[in-house]
């Protein structure tokens, strides 16, 4: 199956995304993450304020099939959470990139973006995932 | 290791399924969604490839009488045409495998037949068991499947489809019933004899069929042609969870007997026949388990799964056996043992889920129960 992965968006090896969003970074995971677990039914987020580390687990998707952590693609603060993906889980499998966004975070360093990977090498990445 | 692949495996490739390992397998996961999957069995019809499963043929002087030592549920209840299901049993009544027993009557003089569907994971184990147990006694062990197709039908529009297929008129098969059923159309000159049973693994009306590899191999594509909906482990899961039936070495195991494990209801103690675990049943019955398995409600939306703790008053008192969303009822579902004293209807308990404690209600089993349909 073929994705599509937005330019601006920024990817980590655990398939979340990050994406500039005027002095805030949102965060959410991929549609082939999303693809991959299958029928998600809850969702597991930290609460504002929280302080993300890089790498570091800040929640959890669970899918009928399987529960998988989420890590942190950048450090910062937690500004806001889409609290209406908590309760409707439908919203990050139907739309992962848009309407299912996960966190809204204020930067510790934009500049992290910068070692995600770009839209065109993490399509690569899953391409070569998608075969096995 | 070499994962082992059914007569259907390229099929189930071909229509989407992702494959993974199980029990020595390579097996599709799932197809077009598990969610929609289990609708499908719900609502319409889907089928299943368990080709992997264990098939065996027990034959010779009255090899009911001779499995009967072997399990705990009186195999003369049912007859010719009729099956049950049942378990096998060591000495202390720990369950060894779940299976069911199909009657095929007498073949000839002085000689009858059973067939019986085993797991896959525990096919090996259990055949050694068998044979030796049932081979002093007169009483030979086939493999009933050899590299044939074993395919689950199941929902409430099967009846309709199989119908069609076949040209026979199945509606009155009774569940546990079976019999052999010609098919003319499976691709072979001949007609391709069938071993049709009504039992299944997901709570719903349906069939599970025995067929040579190339007739389940033209059944499965006239099965995809009109409209049967191809299914994966995963909603086969789902399914028998919201129909609270046992999944071997997950709800119940080696160390767990009938009683323990809500299958009581197997152990005919008031049948005369002796058969191996009566004694310790007998001393079960009389005291009463320690602990049962129990159904369980969550209010929440994160599931429950294999092994994580059941805590009451913050004490771990159990453990989950197996926990999923139940897509039919929009609630989180398990199940799990607790101890006698706990396992009352309506008690209150705790799931531990990755760390936090999420309430839980012992509910009544089955969590789903289908329309009846008559």
């Amino acid at each position: 199956m073929a994705f599509q992965f937005p330019d601006q968006f920024r990817f980590a090896d655990t398939h979340e995304y990050a994406s500039l969003d005027g002095e805030l970074v949102r965060v959410g995971i991929s549609a082939f993450a999303v693809d991959q677990l299958g029928d998600i039914v809850f969702v597991d987020l930290p609460e504002v304020g929280d302080l993300l580390d890089r790498g570091t687990t800040f929640g959890s998707v669970e899918s009928v099939k399987a529960v998988e952590d989420l890590h942190a693609p950048i450090s910062g603060e937690l500004v806001r959470i889409n609290e209406s993906v908590l309760s409707n889980p439908d919203e990050l499998q139907n739309d992962p990139h848009g309407e299912g966004w996960l966190l809204l975070v204020r930067p510790a360093d934009p500049a992290q973006l910068q070692d995600l990977m770009d839209a065109a090498t993490y399509a690569n990445k899953v391409a070569v995932e998608s075969i096995n | 290791m070499n994962l082992q692949h059914t007569p259907l495996h390229d099929l189930c490739r071909e229509a989407g399924g992702r494959m993974v390992p199980f029990a020595g397998w390579e097996m599709p996961l799932q197809f077009s969604g598990l969610l929609q999957e289990h609708q499908a069995v719900r609502q319409q019809v889907g089928m299943f490839d368990i080709s992997h499963m264990g098939v065996l043929r027990l034959e010779g002087t009255n090899p009911k009488d001779t499995l009967q030592a072997l399990v705990p549920t009186d195999l003369h209840r049912i007859g010719p045409g009729e099956a049950c299901y049942t378990v096998l049993l060591n000495e202390t009544g720990g369950i060894l495998d779940d299976l069911v027993v199909y009657d095929l009557g007498t073949n000839k003089q002085d000689s009858q037949s059973l067939l019986i569907v085993i797991n896959a994971a525990c096919s090996e184990t259990d055949t050694i068991w068998l044979k030796q147990h049932l081979q002093p006694a007169g009483i030979a062990l086939s493999d009933a499947k050899k590299n044939g197709v074993l395919l689950a039908l199941q929902g409430p529009q099967a009846t309709k489809v199989l119908e069609r297929l076949s040209g026979e008129s199945l509606a009155n098969l009774p569940r546990f019933g079976h019999r052999q059923v010609q098919f003319y159309n499976l691709g072979a000159k001949d007609p391709s004899s069938v071993f049709v049973a009504r039992t299944g693994y997901t709570g719903e009306d349906g069939f599970e069929l025995l067929l040579e590899a190339e007739a389940g191999r033209a059944l499965w594509l006239q099965l995809l042609a009109e409209g049967v909906i191809p299914c994966g482990l995963g909603s086969r899961d789902t399914l028998r969870l919201e129909a609270a039936m046992h999944l071997y070495g997950q709800d119940m195991d080696i160390n767990t007997t009938p009683f323990e494990a809500g299958l009581g209801w197997l152990v005919h103690l008031e049948m005369p026949a002796p058969f191996l675990g009566r004694t310790a049943l007998e001393q079960q019955a009389e005291q009463g388990p320690i602990r049962r398995l129990v159904g369980l409600k969550l209010s929440g939306r994160a599931i429950a799964r294999h092994g994580y703790p059941l805590l009451h008053n913050n004490n771990k008192v159990g453990e989950i056996t197996s926990g999923t969303w139940s897509p039919s009822l929009g609630e989180a579902i398990a199940l799990g043992y607790l101890p006698t004293a706990l396992a009352r209807i309506g008690n209150e308990v705790e799931v531990e889920i990755r760390g936090k404690n999420h309430p839980a209600t012992v509910v009544k089993r089955p969590f789903y129960r289908r329309p009846s349909l008559s």
